[in-house]
């Protein structure tokens, strides 16, 4: 057992956990930040994807002990982020995919929504195939995929849209 | 009204939809977005243990004794369960109750659940488990099922009648040998369709909670990431022999199911003994290699079909043989395989047609339903054999199956009634958008088109258990301050019963779609509704909520008219906003309307239903299949054989799909998009192997190959509409017919690339480089 000192979603937080949790152990059972979601346990599935430092890793993977010092953001932290930025509502990314039917169960969506963000985060206006790359870690059971490349591809229109209007 | 009365396809408010046929968001999308939305593994209790199974390592084997004393010392163990605690057989279908929470006296295969521990955390109810100690006497183990047709000594279930045979099923219809006698052309060949399984993305958990209450027996609740509560709440009353009224069942969200949330399983009972013993509450999650184990998919089945057609391109019968690997209980295996049969008579009609169905038991994970339960099997094959007849006869494919089209409004040969049918502009739709007549056999060498069809059911008759009540119950609260709530027990897995049942009842009573909630899946709270299973949600819970808004509606509009003084037919709802047809300045808010209606009737609330008509043929098995309306799908594939390395690459797919009508054409689309994509995967990469020993080959996300964004198809998705008379709007099925034909139309897209038939699935590389090897040679000896 250790004390970590994490930076999650902007907040500052000293956490009690087992020298071998991951960070999505200590993100689940211990902050109650349970919009991580576990779908596999050994990296396979993205489910668990969170940004560290603004690039998308698998939390599931990832020492909660090797995580200190760094600035995580998981899928409860978007929405909060667009409203610091002055922004209305949700993050465009998450807007997109309830308005193109890309969530159907959900449970992937978390992950596969960080790794969108952090796509759009690096890249004014990727191609599709750059999506598809992007999103290629973050397995989908429910939607063929079609919905969620529509609505990554909506955000950034809107995005393009917004800068030359 | 009764629940049988049809409500009508028509707008309810006048020429147009104002909600239905629309885009709209989810209910609960923008919950799921911001990671709000709770899923049973994010249910944290107070004092909750963690509970964990130990399971056989033998794939058949008797258990002489356990000893679970060391597991109960471990400091951290609260306790320790094993089957003696439940020795109470239960099963999904009543006749067939085979199965036990933990094993009694036998495991029959490998991951069989033999005793579960409940301590402080997971680690240590992971120690516990290893602390177990079990004495095994290794049974002889059948993993072919060929074996288990002809061996029957050891049983795998002692005290079957037909040994290791779960059920046999043998139904003839017309003359088929007299048929076959008088055909031109008559094909006939082996098919293999491989297992497969569900691999939502959201592991099996469960939750329970006992409390006590002023009850003697206490108050037992259990969420659990179940597609059918209902069936779970009946199940767990029988074995832990406790009242209905002392057990809740509470389906949060559900991170995905397709089929293998479907059987009650044995976490469900575990987490509930194990909350009773303890006291405390206890959570059961399961890891993907036990999931993979507990399985319940596809089942595998070993098919011979002969099909013969007339020279000018009628089909004149076809005759089948199944042999269908069950796995080690029976789950839906009855239902299995009748629908391995029972399914197949439509959208092409076959005048004689016969199926010898035979489900046995072998010692590996148990199968079950996976989308399109038991008839994407068969439908692979007979599409192949369509396309050979077709070829053999030089008639277009779609030609083909347009001649031999069944009509609406009939009945097939085992005696279905068939409503609406929009088949043939499915196959107009496939055809033109992927440029069938352009493109087809001119397309470079090692490319081609295939096409297939087939038709699913919306709902199913048979309610699995028999009864008279309805299928499908709503109740809707309306309050004065203009909000609706509709109580269902439908279970939303993610394909959007909630919103659906949200945009129903917003049609009806002329309000905002965001103004109405719903509460779902809770056996406290919810009429019972039987569940997300035979794709009858939409029809069926849709039609008990328009049953129920409409008589709200009626009672809103009867006080509005007396408030205004006017006819009842010159006032419209929509929006949120009442209207008076003849006067434009006057409106009002649905909440003042609300409360007039309360004023007038006190308290708003109603109820409403759906059951089925009396369907099905007069025979034994004959309302198995039967269903109060079919979808139709025709399927165009699009795919590249490298002769090198002999891998296929499906580069696009056209599916259009009769769905009756699009109440919202996004989710639509998304239940044909997400089909299609778990067809494919079928066909080219994954596949469920168990091999001779009952191991699994692969049991993990990586080495079970689900499609990534990078190995799916282009996916054109073609909504048709032939509005049912009897659908919710005129609404059907959408989530698992288009899934079915896309399987064949690749193979038949194979052979017109590269002149192969491929006949077992999955479609490896190298099963494409020998056939092509033989087809080479073939090709050899003829010109020698």
């Amino acid at each position: 057992m250790r004390v970590l000192e994490l930076k999650i979603n902007g907040d500052r937080v000293e956490v009690a956990a087992p020298d071998h949790w991951t960070l999505l152990e200590v993100l689940r059972y211990r902050l109650g930040l349970t919009g991580s979601k576990q779908g596999c346990d050994k990296g396979d599935c993205g489910a668990c994807t969170v940004l560290v430092d603004g690039k998308p890793e698998l939390s599931c993977l990832k020492l909660a002990a090797l995580s200190e010092g760094a600035e995580i953001t998981t899928i409860e932290g978007l929405l909060p982020l667009h409203l610091q930025a002055g922004g209305t509502g949700p993050d465009p990314v998450q807007d997109a995919f309830d308005r193109c039917g890309a969530l159907q169960c959900g449970f992937c969506q978390p992950g596969m929504m960080l790794s969108a963000r952090a796509l759009l985060n690096e890249c004014h206006s990727p191609s599709q195939a750059e999506i598809k790359k992007a999103l290629s870690g973050n397995l989908c059971r429910c939607t063929g995929y079609t919905q969620i490349i529509e609505a990554v591809e909506l955000a950034i229109a809107e995005r393009v849209g917004a800068k030359n209007s | 009204m009764s629940a049988r009365d049809n409500h009508g396809t028509a707008p309810p408010w006048g020429d147009e939809f104002q909600v239905i046929g629309k885009r709209h968001r989810k209910v609960d999308g923008l919950a799921k977005a911001t990671g709000q939305a709770v899923y049973t593994d994010d249910i944290a209790l107070p004092g909750m243990l963690h509970a964990k199974t130990l399971r056989s390592p033998h794939a058949h084997a008797r258990i002489l004794s356990i000893d679970t004393t060391r597991a109960e010392a471990l400091p951290g163990v609260h306790a320790v369960i094993t089957g003696a605690s439940m020795p109470i057989k239960y099963g999904v279908i009543p006749w067939t109750p085979d199965e036990n929470a933990l094993a009694t006296d036998r495991v029959r295969f490998i991951g069989d659940e033999v005793a579960a521990v409940a301590a402080v955390d997971e680690d240590t109810a992971n120690a516990a488990i290893e602390l177990i100690d079990v004495e095994y006497e290794p049974l002889y183990s059948y993993t072919d099922p060929n074996e288990s047709l002809e061996r029957h000594d050891p049983a795998i279930h002692e005290g079957n009648k037909h040994g290791n045979v779960s059920k046999h099923v043998e139904l003839e219809f017309g003359d088929v040998e007299g048929a076959l006698d008088g055909a031109d052309v008559v094909v006939e060949n082996d098919f293999f369709f491989h297992g497969s399984t569900h691999t939502a993305i959201e592991p099996h958990c469960a939750v329970a909670q006992w409390s006590q209450d002023t009850s003697a027996e206490g108050l037992l609740t259990v969420w659990s990431s179940t597609q059918i509560s209902h069936y779970v709440h009946r199940a767990l009353a029988r074995v832990l022999e406790l009242p209905e009224t002392r057990i809740r069942v509470i389906q949060p969200n559900l991170g995905g199911a397709f089929g293998g949330k479907s059987d009650p399983f044995s976490l469900e009972f575990c987490v509930a003994k194990l909350s009773m013993l303890t006291g405390r509450p206890v959570k059961m999650l399961w890891t993907r290699e036990e999931i993979f184990y507990a399985h319940r998919g596809r089942h595998p089945m070993h098919m011979h079909y002969r099909s013969g057609a007339t020279s000018d391109g009628k089909l004149v019968g076809s005759d089948a043989k199944i042999l269908i690997d069950g796995g080690s209980y029976s789950s839906f295996g009855l239902v299995t395989t009748y629908y391995s049969g029972q399914l197949l008579t439509g959208p092409v009609d076959i005048p004689n047609y016969r199926f010898n169905s035979t489900r046995v038991f072998t010692n590996k994970p148990p199968c079950g339903p996976k989308r399109g339960h038991g008839s994407v099997q068969p439908r692979f094959a007979f599409e192949i054999q369509l396309d050979e007849l077709a070829c053999a006869l030089d008639i277009d494919p779609i030609d083909f199956r347009r001649k031999n089209w069944q009509g609406e409004h009939t009945k097939t040969v085992n005696g279905q009634r068939i409503t609406s049918n929009g088949f043939m502009t499915c196959l107009d739709e496939a055809e033109r958008e992927s440029q069938w007549k352009e493109r087809r056999g001119k397309l470079a060498d090692g490319r081609g088109l295939g096409v297939a069809g087939s038709m699913y059911i919306s709902g199913t008759n048979y309610p699995i258990y028999p009864n008279d009540m309805p299928q499908a119950g709503i109740q809707i609260k309306v309050d004065r301050s203009g909000l609706v709530t509709i109580f269902t027990g439908g279970n939303d897995i993610g394909q959007g019963s909630n919103s659906v049942v949200a945009y129903l009842v917003a049609e009806e009573l002329g309000v905002e779609v965001a103004d109405v909630r719903v509460v779902a899946a809770d056996t406290d709270l919810c009429p019972v509704d039987l569940g997300a299973y035979s794709s009858r949600v939409t029809f069926m819970v849709g039609n008990a909520a328009i049953d129920a808004a409409r008589k709200l509606r009626k009672q809103v509009v009867e006080s509005v008219a007396k408030h205004w003084e006017i006819a009842e037919a010159g006032i419209r709802m929509g929006g949120g906003v009442v209207l008076d047809l003849a006067d434009a300045e006057r409106t009002m808010g649905v909440r003042e309307a609300f409360q007039l209606a309360e004023a007038d009737h006190d308290t708003l609330g109603s109820t409403g239903s759906y059951n089925t008509p009396e369907l099905g043929g007069d025979y034994r098995g004959g309302t198995i299949g039967a269903s109060p309306a079919y979808s139709f799908t025709a399927h165009v594939a699009e795919v590249t054989v490298d002769r090198e390395t002999g891998r296929i690459t499906c580069d696009e797919v056209w599916v259009a799909h009769d769905c009756g009508r699009a109440l919202n054409p996004m989710l639509v689309a998304g239940q044909m998009e997400g089909s299609v994509y778990m067809g494919v995967a079928e066909a080219l990469l994954e596949e469920h192997d168990v091999n001779r020993f009952g191991l699994h080959s692969g049991p993990s996300l990586l080495d079970y190959r689900i499609p990534t964004t990078l190995d799916t198809p282009k996916i054109n998705s073609l909504i048709v509409e032939s509005v049912d008379p009897e659908g919710p709007y005129g609404a059907k099925e959408a989530g698992e017919g288009p899934l079915h034909s896309v399987i064949p139309a690749i193979s038949n897209a194979v052979y017109d690339a590269v002149g192969i038939r491929l006949r077992h699935l999955p479609f490896t590389p190298a099963k494409v480089l020998r056939a092509l090897a033989e087809l080479e040679s073939d090709q050899t000896v003829e010109q020698s």
